[in-house]
Formats: C-alpha cells, sequence, structure tokens
C-alpha cells in the first residue's frame, strides 16, 4: 500500500509523543515529526498529559514510580492508532518495557500490551508502517549516522534511516567506523560515570571526524546531545541533528552544534 | 582476591589515564570482535545453535539436582570421586586435604576461573604448597602477582614488554642477552620452564567447562594444551567446577562447544577439547592415578528461580566484555571483583551480595551490545536492571540520585505541574545559553559539563509551540 492509497483508506491517527528531551530542548524535531508523519498521510495528535517515559526511573530502579509513569503514558496514548515516537529508546521503553511493569496485574497487563502493539519509532514507522520510501527533501551535504543503541538492538532500527536518507537530493553519506557502537550516553550513565563516558564519547568523536562528514545524524537526541557536546567542547564544526530535521527538510534551525564546514 | 567492586569509579578514573594499560586495551576490540562476527556469518545455522544452547541450559537448570546426582554416579562408577563444597571454603579445604593426602610439594594448574573464585592459590601457598599455573596469561600475572583481567585472556591489560620484563626477572637461570622481542620466543620460554614444573609435580587441578552427566566426564578446552599435561602428568587429577556446568549428555556438550570457541575468540573449536573421564585404566598408557571432583555452589543455588537464574547459563566464553565499551575503556581490574565486564556485573552481586558490589550493575549504559553476542542469550542488562531495583528498594542507591529522581518523578507524574515548570524553565534556560547557545558549565550538571558542553535549549517547549500553532490555526479558521 503507497502512502496515498493509505490516506484514502482513512488516516491513521496518530498520538506523537515528543519525548522529554524533544519537548523540552529542541522542539523543532518535534515538528520535523509532525511534518514527516503528515506528509506520510497521518492525522498528528499531541496530547499534552505527556512529560517523560519513564527511563530515568526505571533505570534506576525505581519501578513504582516507572510504573506511575506509564500507566499516565498508556492513558494518554490507548486510544490512538499508533504512538510515535522520535527516538529509538523511548520508543522501545513504551514497546519492549511497558508490559513487564504490570507482570501479575492481568488487567494492566493486557492493556500494556496492547498499547505496546501500536508503538513505534518515527522512521521505522514511516518506512515499515506507512511505507514511506523517499521523503522529498533535499541537502547538499556529507553526512554520517549513528545507530543508537536502544533502537539498533531492541528494535532493529538500521537499514530504515539508511533508505530514507539515500534518497535525500544532495546527501551523501559517509560510514563511520562503528557507527553501531555506543556513545557513552546512556541516561544517567553518563553524569553517574563521567570519565568513563567521556572516554567512550571520545572515541566517538574520533570516528565522526575520520569519516569525513560535515553532518552527523543520528535518532535519539540524548544520544545526539552527547555527541554534539563533545564535539563542540573540541572546537568540531561538524553540524549535528536529529534524522527527522534533514528528512522533514527542516534544517533552517541551528544546528545542536556544530556550524558546518 | 580483595574484592574492591565498590571502588569501581575510582579504579575506573585510574585505569583511564594509564597509558600502558589504555594501550593493551586496544587489543581487546581489535583482537576479539571482528573474528566472532567473521565465526559467526561462517556457520548459517549460528543462531538457531545459540537458541539451541540456551534451551539445553534451561533444561538442566530447570532439573539440577536430577542431574548433578547423575553425574555424581557416572564419576564414581568411573572410579573418580565427588566432593560437594558448599562455600568457597569448604572447596579450598577439600583440594588442601587432597594435596596433603598426596603429600603434594607443588600442583599445576590449568586456567580456571573457579580457582580465582575460591582464592585457591593463597590458601595452598598458605599451607605450604606451591601451586604453578601452566595457562601461559594465567602464568604471567601469577609472576606479577595480579589477578586476570579477562575471564579468557588473564593478561589482556599487558602489553608484552612487561611481560618481557617480567621473564627477565624471573628467568634468572637463563642467558641474560637472549631475544624475547617477539611473542613467539616469551611462548617458547615459558613452555620450557613448565614443562619441568609439569613433571616435578605432584596433583594438577583444572576448572572444567563442562560436566557431563550420562557419562561422569569433565571437559575442559584450552588452546595451548597446558590443561592435558596438568591432568595428565600428576598423580592425581582433582576438577573444581561450579554446579551449573553440568549438561546432560555428549550430544549436548557438542553443540554448546559449537558457539563457545566461535563466541570467545572466532575460533571453530579451541586447539584442545579433552574430556576426562575417572583415573588412568588398566589398559590406559597414562594418566592419573586418582580423580576428584569438588563440586561447588558458592550461592549459585540460591540464584535457581531467581530472576538472576538466566546468569547459570553463562559458559564463560568472555563474548560481552568483549564487546563492552565500559569494559574497552577501563579493563578488568577497575571492577574489583573475579568476574569483570557485564557477566560479572550480574554474577558477582549474585555471589557477594549487592552492599559490596553496587557499582558493578550501574556501570553500563545499557547499550546491549554483550546481550546481542552472548551465545547463551542471557539477557544481561536486563539482570544489571534488576539488581539496580534490589538496591534502590533497600535505600542503597545514592541518596543524591535518589532525591534527585524523586524530585523529577514528583513532576513527571504531574504533567500540568510539569508543563508549568518548563513553560518558565526552558525559556530561562535558553536565554542563558546566550549568542553561543551551549553551556561550558552549569550548576548541578558538573557530570556532564566537565567533558561535553551542554547544548541550550531552543527556548519555548515543544508542547507549547505547538499548542500556540495549533490556537493560531484555530484562529485563522474562524
Amino acid at each position: 500500500m503507497t502512502s496515498s492509497e493509505a490516506k484514502a483508506v482513512r488516516q491513521p491517527r496518530v498520538g506523537l509523543f515528543a519525548t522529554c528531551l524533544v519537548d523540552l530542548f529542541r522542539p523543532s524535531v518535534g515538528f520535523a515529526s509532525v511534518k514527516l508523519l503528515q506528509d506520510a498521510g497521518c492525522e498528528v495528535h499531541v496530547p499534552v498529559a505527556q512529560t517523560c517515559c519513564g527511563q530515568p526511573a526505571y533505570n534506576t530502579g525505581d519501578r513504582a514510580d516507572t510504573r506511575e509513569i506509564a500507566e499516565q503514558v498508556i492513558e494518554a496514548f490507548e486510544g490512538f492508532d499508533f504512538i510515535v515516537a522520535p527516538s529509538g529508546s523511548c520508543a522501545s521503553m513504551l514497546k519492549k518495557h511497558y508490559p513487564g511493569l504490570f507482570a501479575g496485574d492481568a488487567a494492566w497487563e493486557e492493556r500494556a500490551t496492547a498499547f505496546s502493539g501500536k508503538c513505534h519509532e518515527l522512521i521505522s514507522f514511516l518506512t515499515d508502517v506507512m511505507m514511506v520510501r523517499d521523503t522529498g527533501a533535499a541537502l547538499e551535504t556529507k553526512i554520517t549516522y549513528h545507530d543508537s543503541c536502544s533502537g539498533l538492538r531492541e528494535l532493529g532500527v538500521k537499514e530504515q534511516p539508511r533508505k530514507l536518507l539515500g534518497n535525500v537530493r544532495g546527501v551523501e553519506v559517509r560510514e563511520m567506523t562503528d557507527s553501531d557502537v555506543c556513545c557513552g550516553f546512556g541516561g544517567t550513565f553518563c553524569v553517574k560515570y563521567s570519565d568513563i563516558s567521556n572516554a567512550i564519547v571520545t572515541k566517538k568523536v574520533g570516528n565522526i571526524d575520520t569519516s569525513g562528514a560535515d553532518m552527523l545524524l543520528a535518532g535519539d537526541l540524548g544520544c545526539l546531545m552527547n555527541m554534539a557536546g563533545k564535539l563542540k567542547r573540541q572546537g568540531s564544526d561538524v553540524e549535528v541533528r536529529h534524522v527527522a530535521e534533514v528528512l522533514a527538510g527542516m534544517t533552517s534551525q541551528p544546528p545542536i552544534a556544530g556550524s558546518g564546514k | 582476591m580483595e574484592l574492591t567492586a565498590n571502588k569501581f569509579k575510582a579504579n575506573a578514573s585510574r585505569a583511564l589515564v594509564d597509558a600502558q594499560l589504555q594501550k593493551a586495551l586496544g587489543n581487546v576490540e581489535k583482537g576479539f570482535i571482528g573474528k566472532r562476527q567473521m565465526a559467526a556469518d561462517a556457520l548459517p545455522e549460528f543462531d538457531a545453535l545459540r537458541d539451541n544452547a540456551r534451551d539445553i541450559k534451561n533444561h538442566v537448570l530447570a532439573h539440577l539436582d536430577l542431574y548433578l546426582e547423575e553425574y555424581e554416579r557416572k564419576v564414581l562408577a568411573a572410579g573418580g570421586h565427588v566432593h560437594w563444597a558448599e562455600t568457597a571454603e569448604d572447596a579450598r579445604r577439600i583440594v588442601l586435604e587432597i594435596c596433603k593426602k598426596a603429600n603434594a610439594r607443588t600442583v599445576t594448574k590449568g586456567k580456571s576461573m573457579i580457582t580465582e573464585e575460591i582464592a585457591l592459590n593463597d590458601h595452598l601457598s598458605a599451607n605450604g604448597i606451591e601451586p604453578v599455573e601452566t595457562d601461559l596469561g594465567e602464568y604471567i600475572i601469577q609472576l606479577r602477582g595480579e589477578h586476570p583481567s579477562h575471564i579468557i585472556a588473564p593478561a589482556v591489560h599487558l602489553n608484552k614488554e612487561q611481560v618481557e620484563g617480567d621473564f627477565r626477572r624471573v628467568h634468572t637461570h637463563l642467558p641474560a642477552g637472549r631475544d624475547l622481542s617477539e611473542p613467539v620466543s616469551l611462548l617458547s620460554e615459558a613452555r620450557e620452564v613448565l614443562r619441568q614444573r609439569y613433571f616435578a609435580a605432584d596433583v594438577g587441578i583444572t576448572g572444567a567447562n563442562f560436566l557431563i552427566a550420562e557419562t561422569g566426564t569433565s571437559v575442559i578446552v584450552t588452546n595451548e594444551g597446558n590443561g592435558d599435561l596438568t591432568q595428565t602428568l600428576g598423580k592425581v587429577h582433582v576438577v573444581v567446577a561450579s554446579i551449573e556446568k553440568i549438561v546432560p549428555t555428549l550430544e549436548d556438550t557438542s553443540q554448546i562447544l559449537r558457539v563457545l570457541a566461535r563466541s570467545a575468540t572466532g575460533q571453530d573449536m579451541s586447539v584442545y577439547t579433552t574430556f576426562s573421564t575417572g583415573p588412568k585404566r588398566q589398559e590406559d598408557p597414562d594418566g592419573p592415578d586418582e580423580y576428584h571432583v569438588v563440586l561447588l555452589d558458592n550461592g549459585r543455588s540460591a540464584m535457581l528461580g531467581t530472576e538472576y537464574q538466566d546468569m547459570l547459563r553463562c559458559i564463560r566464553c568472555g563474548a560481552c566484555m568483549n564487546h563492552c565499551p565500559v569494559y574497552h575503556a577501563v579493563g578488568g581490574h577497575a571492577y574489583g571483583s573475579v568476574y569483570p565486564g557485564p557477566m560479572g556485573a550480574v554474577l558477582t552481586p549474585s555471589l557477594n551480595g549487592i552492599d559490596e558490589t553496587g557499582q558493578l550493575p550501574n556501570a553500563s549504559t545499557f547499550c546491549g551490545r554483550c546481550e546481542s553476542v552472548c551465545p547463551m542469550r542471557i539477557p544481561l542488562p536486563k539482570m544489571m536492571r534488576h539488581w539496580r531495583e534490589r538496591e534502590f528498594e533497600r535505600n542503597l542507591t545514592p541518596a543524591v540520585a535518589r532525591y534527585g529522581l524523586k524530585a523529577w518523578a514528583f513532576f513527571a507524574k504531574r504533567p500540568k505541574l510539569y508543563r508549568l515548570a518548563a513553560s518558565f524553565g526552558m525559556p530561562l534556560l535558553s536565554l542563558f545559553g546566550g549568542t553561543s547557545r551551549r553551556f561550558r558549565s552549569l550548576p548541578f550538571a558538573g557530570g556532564w559539563t566537565r567533558h561535553r558542553d551542554l547544548p541550550a535549549p531552543e527556548g519555548r517547549t515543544f508542547l507549547q509551540a505547538w499548542a500556540q500553532r495549533e490556537a493560531l490555526k484555530q484562529e485563522a479558521g474562524q
């Protein structure tokens, strides 16, 4: 089914889970996501009762708060046909980790499982569900793409962004060495184990540099802010953006870091 | 070894500025990852074998008591002895008694993480028996008075120049002018020195990669053949192994062997895979007169039926640490425990308690690469998270993190209040970001800004901007 056919049947109603980092730090990723979803034929809604997916609590071992947050997200979003997040790690939290939070509570477990079945990471949703092949964007630049861990290993997001980027007019993709190795962000890890995180991101930034790309893209704002912060500290010119910004052709907002070479 | 897991952060900071170590750690990434990938790619059924290996061990763990009893019966039938050791102390005592009975003065040892776990060498030395490590890596670190920094490559934290220095320091009977510049010359020298130790040893101690219930056989895999000399040349062979090493049959063993070496070193098989069943029989040309197995529990049976049971599937291939960005950054000694890396971050709290080891399951980015390469499909990040939950329940999580989290959760659970706070806070933060649009330092964010800038927020939050856009649209429409 092409996206125009999908539109003819009925526009799928998509609840956009913006993620806390996009909401707070980089709204342009939210708007780029909306544009990509609408162009693909979706009716996009942004429920106001959203804060965060709960990962900070979940990964600190605080199950009770995580569950309360999860209930809140499920209640706000379960009415949509799809729930889409511009982040592999948040989408994976909703899709892969929520049901386990309700183990032993049959009613909620069923609800969470039904909910999780409708959750997707943005780029793979566009390619795998909405069958988007070309977003119509154009940008003259050399980009390199970092595979964020949760999206890659929990959701299998690997080829999807590359397929879409390959069809952006003017873009040349330069793969970096170890694009699938962690950038050292790891949520609270990067502040709890600051020195180790620094060693890991230093290696990553070295690989970005030697790729010869002028622009770094990824699908997770946490990783992007980590790599952008390191690139900026090192005085690099490499521009850092969320992949949705480029795919939506919305690059007028200054990048997260860098000014381009 | 002394447990310093809770000094992980300090250990790690030291490791990060140790130039020698950092150089050696480059070899972990270069040496293991590509080879494993090639071996896995060359075998179309590799992932199916992993599933099968997982299922075999799951089956064993569900019936561990039955298989252990069956194994014991078969060892006894083959003329061997079985000793049950509930604790590390029990195991040490049993091994010492066997050595004393054999009037042993020196014992040779094959590479064994279990004997590291029970600190056997110190115990034997303290009782006048000299343990001699025969695996090259183990031999090197024994000369240096160190512990393994990796479960299959114990000396991976060292460079060959350091080893050359150690050999010159210890092997004083050899000509001072000899050439030791190549790794192969170091290997030959160690071989030559060790050869004499094998003949002099009274007892040979090995670990086991598998214990086969159907035959009462212990299996070791090595690349140097040192294990074979250790266990055949002494009068007595002692196998020290933990209870979860059991597999039901020879067929099961070969199934798991097919994923073991591929995951560990990228070899199809290790150079030597040795099966030992009982002592020397009359018709055998060689072998030990006595064959003992010390079966160690040391906290493992308490893991059965808990969320940590899956950890007992581990076959000690080392793939998790070979692929771990944290291990790559700091090496194995920083973990301050016998077992480093992701598998250690799960196993060590099970064996030593979370109070003393809480740093380990926290020192992970949850990147999931360990789980993605684990031949036994052990969900390592999930189990590390379970340990964090145990910590949180018992208020062991550091106070700053706990209160910070609670304050954040307070807002995250109240969307209206959260929106209000964000709609004031973020534009303000954006304003402070100035024209450079970044923070080089920020109060309460030192962990971040010590090493990297914090990009300034754009200004209004997405939800604020979205609401405004929708309102404008509606106005225009009316």
